[in-house]
């Protein structure tokens, strides 16, 4: 059971997907302006990493491995991926249509966000189980989450500071991610009580 | 008893600078040669005039009608003949102006005809129609129309009515000496709004640096013996005049945003309002003066009764205002607005002509960056944060100082007071709140616009069906008739009028019924029964158009081809 | 490498069938989007922008024909605010489409009007009142400065007049510091 634990708070925190990994960076810089927005981005690819980590276990095991497929990995992975980000952009166009205009391009490129690939290929790479590979996911998904939200809340208020010139809009951003990344370096400390 | 008092958060204490201005009892103003009313002195609608040039007034005459209920009568404040009716500067911090009666006094002072209100047997409605005719508004400087408050709110009783008596702001002492001297009235002033609004206790709050008015004032209760009222002393602190905040002190409720202090069966009057609702009802006076203190940079400070339309100007020179004088101040040194000039008028707002000079206040060293230490928010009385609201106002984010509750500051002014980067942090809030209203009324004027445009393609759309349907019903009948024609024509003669010819006679009954027509249109109906003087305007009006006419085909005569 | 083959053409087989359910299954009607663009726009009906109306540029902007700096009188403030909607950046007026004006409302000179009804019939949202041969005057509360009675008039007694600040609208201005060098 405390493996479990210790293989979702690992993907949340000490290995974070965007900050540690430094996977998924396109959607970080590119969906953070607004706090609504990255809840929303958050949420879809929370949904799409958890389905993708599921289903490409399953392919992997019950189609790949049985037929002496591997080379096929990445390229039915992709698939499905694609697949699921399509399913996930028809839900949220029903449900938000405003937050699909807002996450615009960004949502069906959620199929090439290599946080997305990524995680299921980390894995088979460290031989998880199902239930494993599905934290795992769940893991990484929140962990990207809760950097997007993080990061959309300082750059909220970044939108009213006194920025020098030459620094403002992206380069700040820049700058603010690499204070975080140096403050998520801390949970690497967590691994002292494992 | 002793009654349990209740303490708000924050505040300042600043210097009061009360003494000087209340030493001499109240004093009255010699009528200036020329009187000018604002229209507009409350919140709400602009009153519209009544009166025009030349017309001769009586004091307390009303010259302006309330728009709407949301809105307040102006009056002749003395006797005399109107000037103009014109745009006049305000006394408003924009400098621009004002529609205003420019009244020049006859020196009779000749009251209309004063006939107490029977307030008691009138339904409720009816006292606060009176009210607002009477011109009565809050006279603590938020100049809101009194008859909308005098109501007992969703319970139809209130537990406690507030009379504010604190006046926490420096400089001004004019509740002060009202209550000193004209207590009595303010106390039947609030038994009657006690009654309107079936208070079941009557607090009047004064604060404890007025001992003289404390004193007095329970000396008149006890005269007038009404057993709701009592009179409480509350602890110096500024702001314990804001209304949430003494009704904190006194009763310990917080009201909380969004709601108003009747939900918890709370209301607030300040004691000149007490007083006016008093004259307005048992005497029939409509509001016309009111009592202002001059203070600041002036040789003999003091409390003057002030009609409204008096020029500052001439409040000012009674006071003998010092060499070095360069501003004027309508309000407190808090709160108050800057003048843009001396010669403004005294309106229902001015509970105070605060004279300054560069030795009084000194320019306000340059404004540094702001460290967010946090002590804006600790002197904060509505409990908000006044560093994000800056944050906000500054980078002109208006929706999210609104979520930071930028509508529930009261522009005290005591996060500039003890703001350590001296930044004026209230004029920040003045500018997000005018820019977040300027956005409202356009945001609201598209509305109506969107509205008033579908409608009329919708009416484009009805018209258009209308006379398909017109023409499509209308050639039936003709159809019909032509029918009906060749059947009873081929019958009984076989040589009478073909089928084109009853075509051709019912053309020219057409024909001749759009003549019939016509000649009825002729004339429209609207100038049927007109004074010789209207058709004589209609005439001249009528040769106009045809020169101009002429003028526009001769100018132009191509166009016509 | 049959087997491949085959492994990819079911996956594939098995998740077009399931993505064309998913379509049908939450197709949506009409475009809640639309409205908030329309929210958005001055309402002026002025077409500067190119379309006969704010609801159909707002149409056009939903669905990616119209770019969203073609609105001259929601100026700027429009214009960011659109991006702020849809997320894209903010980017200045187009020249082609007009300027940006002080808010104006159309006045008509009563002395020159002839009563030819042409500029009630151009108004969008029906401030102008008056009937054939009586003269005509202008609602000024609610004109909304689009100009669209201007062309019309044959004899050119419509002019704009900019609507002047009183003691109602004005604003209080950003606060500003001049910054005086030190004597010396």
């Amino acid at each position: 059971m405390t493996s479990y634990l210790f293989v979702l708070l690992g993907a949340v925190l000490v290995n974070n997907v965007v900050l540690v990994r430094i996977l998924g960076l396109c959607p970080f810089m590119g969906v953070s302006k607004k706090l609504e927005t990255a809840v929303g981005m958050g949420a879809a690819t929370t949904f799409v990493l958890t389905l993708a980590c599921g289903t490409s276990y399953v392919i992997d095991h019950w189609l790949l491995l049985p037929y002496d497929l591997e080379y096929l990995r990445t390229l039915s992975f992709i698939v499905t991926i694609a697949a699921i980000v399509q399913l996930t952009e028809l839900v949220i166009q029903k449900t938000s249509p405003v937050l699909h205009q807002v996450l615009g391009i960004y949502l069906p490129l959620i199929t090439t966000n290599c946080a997305v690939l990524g995680v299921p290929l980390l894995n088979v790479g460290l031989r998880h189980g199902f239930v494993e590979s599905l934290l795992f996911g769940f893991g990484s998904a929140l962990g990207f989450t809760l950097v997007l939200v993080l990061f959309a809340g300082v750059r909220e208020r970044l939108e009213g500071a006194d920025v020098p010139v030459p620094f403002r809009g992206t380069a700040i951003a820049m700058v603010t991610a690499g204070l975080m990344s140096l403050a998520f370096m801390g949970f690497a400390g967590l691994d002292k009580y494992k | 008893m002793l009654q349990k008092l209740f303490r708000f958060h924050g505040g300042v204490k600043p210097a009061y600078h009360k003494e000087p201005s209340i030493r001499e009892p109240i004093g009255a103003v010699p009528m200036p040669g020329e009187l000018v009313i604002p229209l507009h002195q409350s919140i709400g609608g602009p009153p519209h005039p009544l009166v025009k040039a030349g017309e001769r007034v009586l004091k307390g005459q009303p010259i302006g009608a309330p728009d709407g209920n949301v809105s307040s009568s102006v009056h002749a404040s003395t006797s005399g003949r109107v000037k103009a009716v014109e745009m006049r500067l305000a006394p408003h911090s924009s400098g621009l102006a004002a529609l205003s009666v420019v009244l020049e006094p006859d020196g009779l002072d000749e009251w209309i005809e004063r006939r107490p209100v029977p307030w008691r047997d009138l339904p409720s409605s009816g006292v606060r129609d009176a009210l607002r005719d009477a011109g009565v508004v809050g006279l603590g400087g938020a100049v809101f129309p009194s008859h909308l408050k005098v109501n007992p709110g969703k319970d139809g009783k209130l537990d406690t009515l507030v009379i504010n008596g604190a006046e926490c702001e420096p400089f001004i002492t004019c509740d002060d000496a009202q209550m000193r001297e004209r207590g009595e009235r303010i106390v039947r002033g609030a038994a009657i709004l006690g009654d309107l609004t079936r208070a079941e206790r009557i607090l009047i709050g004064i604060e404890d640096n007025k001992p003289e008015a404390v004193a007095a004032m329970e000396r008149y209760a006890a005269a007038v013996g009404d057993p709701r009222i009592r009179i409480v002393a509350v602890p110096t602190r500024y702001p314990a005049g804001g209304a949430k905040q003494l009704i904190r002190v006194l009763t310990g409720i917080e009201v909380p945003h969004g709601q108003r202090s009747t939900d918890y069966g709370v209301q607030c009057f300040n004691t000149g309002t007490s007083l006016a609702v008093f004259e307005a009802l048992e005497l029939g006076q409509p509001l016309i003066s009111r009592i202002v203190t001059v203070a600041g940079n002036v040789a003999r400070p003091r409390n003057y009764e002030v009609p409204f339309g008096t020029p500052m100007r001439h409040v000012i020179d009674l006071c003998g205002a010092l060499p070095d004088t360069d501003r004027v101040i309508m309000g407190g040194p808090m709160m108050g607005y800057l003048m843009p000039a001396d010669t403004v008028p005294v309106v229902k707002a001015t509970n105070c002509i605060l004279v300054g000079s560069a030795r009084l206040f000194p320019p306000p060293p340059p404004e540094m960056p702001c460290i967010r230490c946090g002590e804006c928010a600790k002197a904060c009385p509505a409990d908000l944060q006044p560093f994000e609201l800056y944050w906000f106002a500054k980078a002109k984010i208006f929706g999210k100082a609104q979520e930071y509750k930028l509508f529930d500051c009261i522009e005290c002014g005591c996060c500039a007071y003890v703001c350590p980067s001296r930044i004026p942090l209230v004029d920040y809030y003045r500018f997000a709140k005018s820019e977040i209203w300027a956005r409202e009324r356009e945001k609201s004027a598209a509305d109506e616009a969107r509205e008033r445009y579908e409608f009329r393609l919708h009416r484009e759309e009805r018209e258009k069906q209308e006379k398909a349907a017109k023409l499509a019903a209308k050639a039936a009948a003709t159809r019909e008739k032509l029918a009906a024609a060749k059947e009873g024509d081929a019958a009984p003669a076989p040589g009478a009028p073909s089928a084109e010819e009853a075509k051709k006679a019912l053309i020219a009954a057409a024909l001749e019924k759009a003549k019939a027509q016509k000649a009825a249109v002729g004339t429209p109906a609207n100038t049927d029964h007109l004074t010789p003087d209207q058709q004589a305007q209609v005439a001249e009006i009528e040769a106009r158009r045809a020169h101009l006419k002429e003028v526009a085909q001769s100018v132009r005569p191509k166009d016509d081809e | 490498m049959l087997a491949a083959l085959l492994v990819m053409a079911v996956g594939a087989l098995v998740l077009g069938a399931a993505l064309g359910y998913a379509s049908v299954r939450f197709k949506v009607e009409g475009d809640p989007l639309v409205e908030k663009i329309d929210a958005i726009l001055p309402q002026t009906q002025c077409g500067q922008c190119g379309y006969p109306g704010c609801k159909p540029y707002a149409q056009a902007v939903a669905k990616g024909e119209a770019d969203i700096n073609q609105c001259p009188p929601g100026g700027e403030e429009g214009i960011r605010k659109l991006a702020d909607l849809l997320g894209r950046e903010f980017k200045p007026l187009s020249a082609e489409h007009g300027v940006e004006k002080p808010k104006s409302v159309a006045v008509i000179d009563e002395n020159l009007c002839i009563g030819c009804t042409l500029c009630i019939q151009a108004c969008p949202v029906d401030a102008i009142v008056g009937a054939a041969k009586q003269m005509h005057t202008v609602v000024s509360a609610q004109c909304t400065g689009c100009e669209l009675c201007l062309p019309p008039c044959p004899v050119d007694c419509i002019v704009m007049q900019p609507v002047g600040e009183d003691v109602e609208n004005w604003k209080w201005k950003y606060p500003v510091f001049t910054l005086h060098r030190r004597a010396g």
